[in-house]
């Protein structure tokens, strides 16, 4: 378990981390949100040791880190930001040292490198320089060199960055695949990352935690939490007669139109306080025998409610 | 301190100065130079004296500028290239580091200058040369090669840029080379008591080296450089701990 305890950094006047607190337990994957400069790769490199922290305190499985670094330093694997690699080194040459210095030895370090290289595909560029490898390559060297001794704790600052589309569902995949035994933190941009491998995500911005939850309780936060998008064929003529019914009904709170054309319409209505309205507004369409092309609730947009929550 | 730790991350440091070309051009400019000096400014030749001095004499104006070369990178290179946080949150200690950094590069000194017993052979096919003067050399050559990378060591660790390293790491040798040389001394002796203008010249890399270079060996040299090492090796520890997410 990571224990973060009004951990705070400053650098200078700059408060880059400002009293956040908060805890992972074994099986969470927790994603890191915020924009650029929110805190979030300090925080990071607080809990790796990297930076000491101003004040407050790290707990990783009940070793402080600035007490019992080393202890704390074994339990974690870290992917730091932009996944630095020594580039005259080759991945094979490479792993092999931090292998090393992790302490494996024999047949079990052998057994760990290879099991590692299979998992990140890193088989057909094991001896080519790291210099000459591809940013899709590079990052994979990175991971590799993060998960290589199999630790406690999994700290990954953008994992997925620069990766293609296929790679990123394989970093995903493998990030899942870990997940049970593991505590694993990761920092991104992408918000559909969260809904592909988080459990819970914490939104920060200015050093501070403005979200915790998981996906869904976040997506709640949002406007279009239930809202509802039909579709459906109607004369123009017809149309303002269908809006102000719909308006009618008593969950719907307000309507958009999202498109319109001499055929169709298309609406987005949002109901009272989240209610769920998708029930009265089938019924009602079934009633008045409307022609519905499209019909859905929506979940709400992490990304919109990461925007209203991090811009003030 | 752990010493397997220090081993592993000294092998893969020693390794890296031989997977770019910094190793072979190092080398090759290192005994160029040092064969220049010797055969044509040290007169090897014309003395007719079967010994090696003209070949050590020039090691500290050799030294000055070759390793500041070497140093420059030993943290600036980590820090540019953003390792230095991979290297620093793996389970070693700051101190692991600068050690096995610092000892991988003396380490490569020594190999150079293990690459320059040509010289020897020759010294002893032309003459009867006191061996044990040379060996003596030899140690006084690479232990001031010490002092020169520990320094250099510290001042890598203060910025990203190399060519600044090197710079600066050029500047503070030459303090520690020039505050034996006359032209400093005598600027003293005229008006500061002897006392003052001994310790300075206790600090100069010229007077401790050409000691031992002699043949002399005097425990207070050895204890000079090793200190020497050890305090900017230790000031090289510090400033990481300090400046190490700059």
């Amino acid at each position: 378990m990571v224990e973060i305890k009004k951990l705070s950094k400053d650098f200078g006047s700059l408060m880059a981390v400002n009293d956040i607190s908060f805890q992972v337990k074994q099986g969470e994957v927790l994603g890191f949100l915020g924009p650029n400069g929110a805190g979030k790769s300090t925080t990071m490199k607080m809990i790796t040791g990297f930076l000491t922290p101003s004040a407050g305190s790290v707990t990783v499985n009940g070793h402080d880190i600035v007490q019992n670094p080393l202890a704390v330093k074994q339990r974690i694997g870290y992917l730091p930001e932009g996944a630095p690699a020594y580039p005259d080194m080759t991945p094979a040459s490479f792993l092999e040292f931090v292998a090393q210095v992790r302490g494996l030895r024999g047949s079990n370090k052998q057994s760990r490198i290879e099991d590692t290289v299979k998992k990140v595909h890193l088989e057909g560029v094991l001896y080519q320089s790291i210099d000459t490898l591809s940013k899709g390559f590079k990052r994979r060297v990175g991971l590799a060199q993060a998960i290589l001794h199999d630790p406690e704790v999994l700290i990954l600052d953008e994992p997925t960055d620069g990766l293609d589309p296929n790679q990123k569902h394989e970093v995903r995949t493998l990030i899942k695949n870990m997940a049970e035994e593991k505590v694993i933190i990761l920092s991104t941009h992408i918000l559909e990352e969260v809904h592909a491998v988080c459990t819970r995500a914490i939104i920060i911005a200015d050093g501070k935690i403005l979200a915790d939850g998981t996906p869904a309780e976040l997506e709640a936060k949002s406007q279009f939490h239930n809202a509802v998008t039909m579709t459906l064929h109607c004369s123009t003529a017809k149309a303002k007669q269908i809006r102000q019914s719909l308006l009618n009904l008593p969950g719907v709170q307000k309507l958009e139109t999202l498109a319109k054309n001499n055929s169709m319409q298309s609406y987005q209505i949002f109901p009272h306080a989240h209610r769920s309205i998708i029930g009265e507004i089938s019924q009602h369409a079934r009633n008045q025998q409307w022609k519905v092309e499209e019909l859905h609730v929506n979940k709400g947009r992490l990304d919109e409610v990461f925007r209203s929550i991090t811009t003030v | 301190m752990r010493g397997n730790l220090i081993w592993v991350l000294f092998r893969r440091e020693l390794a890296s100065y031989f997977a770019t070309p910094i190793a072979y051009v190092f080398i090759v400019i290192f005994l160029f130079l040092s064969g220049i000096f010797t055969f044509y400014l040290g007169n090897f030749f014309a003395r007719g004296q079967a010994d090696l001095s003209p070949f050590f004499t020039f090691h500290p104006w050799l030294y000055l500028f070759l390793i500041p070369a070497l140093s420059m990178r030993l943290w600036a290179e980590e820090r540019k290239g953003g390792t230095i946080e991979l290297l620093l949150t793996l389970p070693i200690t700051i101190t692991e580091a600068v050690l096995g950094k610092f000892l991988a590069a003396w380490a490569f000194t020594a190999i150079a200058l293990i690459l320059t017993f040509p010289m020897w052979i020759s010294v002893n096919y032309l003459g009867n040369p006191d061996n044990a003067v040379i060996i003596a050399g030899y140690i006084g050559s690479l232990l001031m090669a010490g002092a020169f990378l520990a320094i250099g060591s510290c001042i890598s660790a203060l910025t990203k840029n190399q060519v600044i390293a090197f710079v600066i790491t050029v500047v503070v040798c030459l303090a520690f080379i020039l505050s034996g040389f006359p032209l400093v001394l005598d600027f003293f002796s005229g008006w500061a008591p002897q006392v003052i203008v001994e310790t300075i010249s206790s600090f100069s890399f010229l007077t401790h080296f050409s000691a031992i270079s002699k043949g002399v060996l005097d425990l207070r040299d050895f204890i000079y450089f090793l200190s020497l090492i050890a305090f900017w090796l230790f000031a090289t520890a510090i400033l990481i701990e300090m400046k190490k997410a700059d």
